[in-house]
């Protein structure tokens, strides 16, 4: 044990029990960041205080909220909406928080590609984020059916029969994963339990995992440019603040961030208290009926992409039925970000989209076309817009497949 | 500048996104139909001025065999259970019916419910609706019922009242401890359907399309059960506010405080780029 003397303080008293001030220096102080960032550097700040009001209206929720399906609908819309004091505003705010989680996400995530922070020592960043977005799809989705309104059910029985695609096996998984033959009160239980402690324990690691894997290879920057960040932050140390190229985490970045996160925040209580159903279906607010299909099952926007690129294949193709392949492509759709760093062939170029001859156009197609599947996920397949789900999830699935080569063909070009 | 424009770009994409998921989604899903019309144009308009003391000397003979009319103490002759057995709905209370509803609409209904409510396809021979047709009075004396009916009070029913007798012989509104008139059981059989629990209707299906839905449920739900209630767009606008009244009764306090977080927020977020300032002036 370190010797203990008496203290000079509370915080002296803590640092020779806890090594506060080391910790700090570390984490804070004297983590680096780059100077030449923009406020898109800012998104997984946001994020960290998205999930932090997430937790925190959630626990609220959980006091009053009832997993039976008898009681789920009403203690979510009357108990928590109207006899609980301010309960409407955790809800909405858990709510509208859920989908701008979402926003920020993939805000987060296509900044990541423009500038290629996912390439070159950077792998374990982007793979970590990936898993962060699964387990969030899996909040979302779980958290989503927890009010037992009409789209809640009916997306859940969709989306949990997408199961009975497993070969062989299928039908018995389907049933395993909702503990019942059809979406019914196990299938809540069990899907509250998801919600509110496992996959946020998940969550949680996840997100201390993604921290942890940023300290060696660094946060990226604007310019995409590798530099040494010993040497700069020695010159930092030692008053050269101009002229090194970062800066600590705290407290010159989080000035920024803090900035960032009041200009988003003041957006969410506006969204929170005057335009809440933009993050809601109304659909949901009627109680889920087993006897009733509604006329259109779509999930919530953040998964319409992927929801395209499943039912975007409508026909049966050489041989192969259409549902199997659609599956086979919404199982692609899910795993490919993840797989993105081996798929950009092009080690020595890690400029930003902007200043790479091809790989740019790959990019905006790529966001164009993730917002094409965005919008038919939630138009009726019929007609015109069928063919539109199919030629934009070929395009999706083309754009990966034609990544390898591109960037391959895009390094030949920077040898010369 | 160059973070203005990064910002722009990020709210494009947003917006387009938006604009898809949202407002251009919701014109293909639900195509526009014309919105109410309160004029009841296929309602051949009365043509003569009723007489209230004819009038009252009809409804007694006619009406309060099966009507209650409370605001004058004459309570129904039977109880809604017995009503529902009887009839498969429970008949209106009249205190407010010659005021709610439409001149032209109730005297075309006096008429031929079944046509104006637009239940054809629910009612027929081999199905009677529960309300006989009065086509054997003359104009004159419909005239006259509509008439009186809308001469039994003189004060403003109240939201509430409006939908109770409008809309709460089937439905219930359980967010307000209001339950239907009519037994679940009885309406089923009667309707071929469940009336569903309106108290968050409101936000299920939004004013806008409550509007013209209680005004022509058909024109919005091909064979639905509901019929085409009749209401005066005033009574309508009473119904639609009881109903966001129950099912969104924290809009004031969700209004008023809005303001104070955004304010809040707004204040944060020039401290801090003031802060932000400064201390990036060191560094830059």
């Amino acid at each position: 044990m370190a010797e203990i003397r008496k203290s000079e303080g509370f915080i002296d008293w803590l640092d020779q029990r806890l090594a506060v001030k080391a910790f700090m220096r570390v984490m804070m102080t004297e983590y680096w960041i780059p100077k030449n960032i923009n406020f898109l550097w800012a998104m997984g700040v946001v994020l960290v205080i998205l999930f932090g009001v997430l937790l925190v209206t959630g626990l609220l929720l959980l006091m009053y909220y009832k997993p039976d399906i008898n009681l789920a609908f009403d203690s979510v819309n009357y108990t928590i909406m109207q006899e609980v004091e301010y309960g409407w505003l955790w809800r909405h705010m858990h709510g509208v928080a859920a989908s701008a989680t979402f926003l920020i996400i993939y805000i987060h995530l296509f900044t990541g590609i423009y500038y290629g922070s996912y390439k070159k020592g950077r792998e374990m960043i982007w793979i970590t984020g990936m898993v962060l977005f699964i387990a969030f799809s899996a909040e979302a989705f779980s958290g989503y059916m927890l009010p037992w309104g009409q789209m809640s059910y009916w997306a859940a029985q969709v989306i949990t029969n997408l199961f009975s695609g497993i070969p062989v096996i299928g039908d018995d998984v389907v049933i395993w994963i909702r503990g019942d033959y059809v979406v019914a009160d196990a299938t809540l239980t069990r899907f509250f339990m998801l919600h509110v402690v496992l996959l946020p324990l998940v969550i949680i690691v996840v997100i201390a995992v993604h921290f942890y894997s940023l300290r060696f290879p660094h946060v990226n920057n604007q310019d995409s440019v590798e530099f040494d960040f010993d040497a700069e932050s020695k010159k930092f140390l030692d008053g050269d603040k101009k002229e090194s190229k970062v800066v600590p985490f705290w407290p010159v970045f989080l000035s920024k961030d803090f900035f960032v996160v009041g200009f988003f925040m003041t957006i969410f209580f506006a969204l929170v208290c005057y335009h809440f159903d933009f993050a809601m279906d109304p659909i949901n607010f009627e109680p889920a009926n087993s006897m009733k299909t509604p006329a259109h099952i779509y999930p919530e926007w953040y998964f319409l992409w992927n929801y395209e690129v499943l039912r975007g294949f409508f026909f049966d193709i050489g041989g192969m039925a259409a549902m199997d392949i659609g599956l086979i492509a919404f199982v692609i759709a899910n795993i490919v970000f993840m797989i993105l760093p081996f798929l950009d062939r092009n080690p020595m170029n890690t400029a930003p989209a902007h200043k790479r001859p091809i790989f740019k156009y790959w990019f905006w197609l790529l966001v164009c076309d993730m917002i094409v599947l965005t919008v038919y996920g939630k138009l009726p397949p019929t007609g015109m817009n069928a063919w539109v789900g199919f030629v934009a999830a070929v395009i999706f699935l083309g754009l990966f497949i034609a990544l390898p080569f591109i960037t391959k063909h895009e390094a030949k070009g920077d040898e010369q | 500048m160059k973070e203005i424009k990064i910002l722009a770009i990020v709210l494009f994409f947003t917006a387009v996104t938006y604009w898809g998921v949202e407002p251009y989604a919701h014109s293909q899903m639900h195509p526009h139909v014309a919105p109410a019309d309160f004029s009841f144009k296929d309602m051949e308009p009365l043509h003569v001025n009723g007489n209230v003391e004819n009038g009252k000397a009809l409804v007694e003979a006619n009406c309060i065999a099966c009507h209650s009319i409370k605001s004058l103490g004459q309570e129904a002759p039977m109880s809604f259970e017995d009503a529902a057995n009887a009839y498969g709905v429970v008949p209106p209370d009249l205190s407010h019916a010659g005021v709610i509803y439409d001149k032209n609409y109730l005297a075309g209904f006096l008429k031929d419910p079944v046509g104006a409510t637009k239940l054809l396809h629910k009612f027929g021979d081999t199905k009677p609706y529960a309300m006989p047709s009065y086509t054997f009075l003359s104009e004159q004396e419909i005239a006259d019922i509509v008439a009186y009916l809308g001469n039994i009070v003189s004060t403003k029913a109240s939201n509430k009242v409006v939908f109770e007798e409008a809309c709460g012989r089937c439905h219930s509104i359980k967010y307000d401890g209001f339950k239907a008139q009519t037994p679940t059981a009885s309406l089923k059989g009667y309707l071929g359907a469940e009336a569903p629990d309106v108290s968050m209707m409101i936000r299920s299906k939004k004013a806008e399309y409550l509007n013209t839905f209680i005004n022509e449920p058909l024109k919005m739900v091909e064979g639905i059960a509901m019929p085409r209630v009749g209401l005066t767009e005033a009574s309508q606008e009473q119904v639609v506010a009881y109903m966001e009244n129950v099912g969104d009764r924290k809009k004031a306090e969700r209004e008023s405080l809005g303001l104070k977080l955004i304010g809040f927020m707004a204040i944060f977020t020039l401290i801090a780029y003031l802060w932000k300032v400064k201390i990036w002036k060191e560094v830059e």
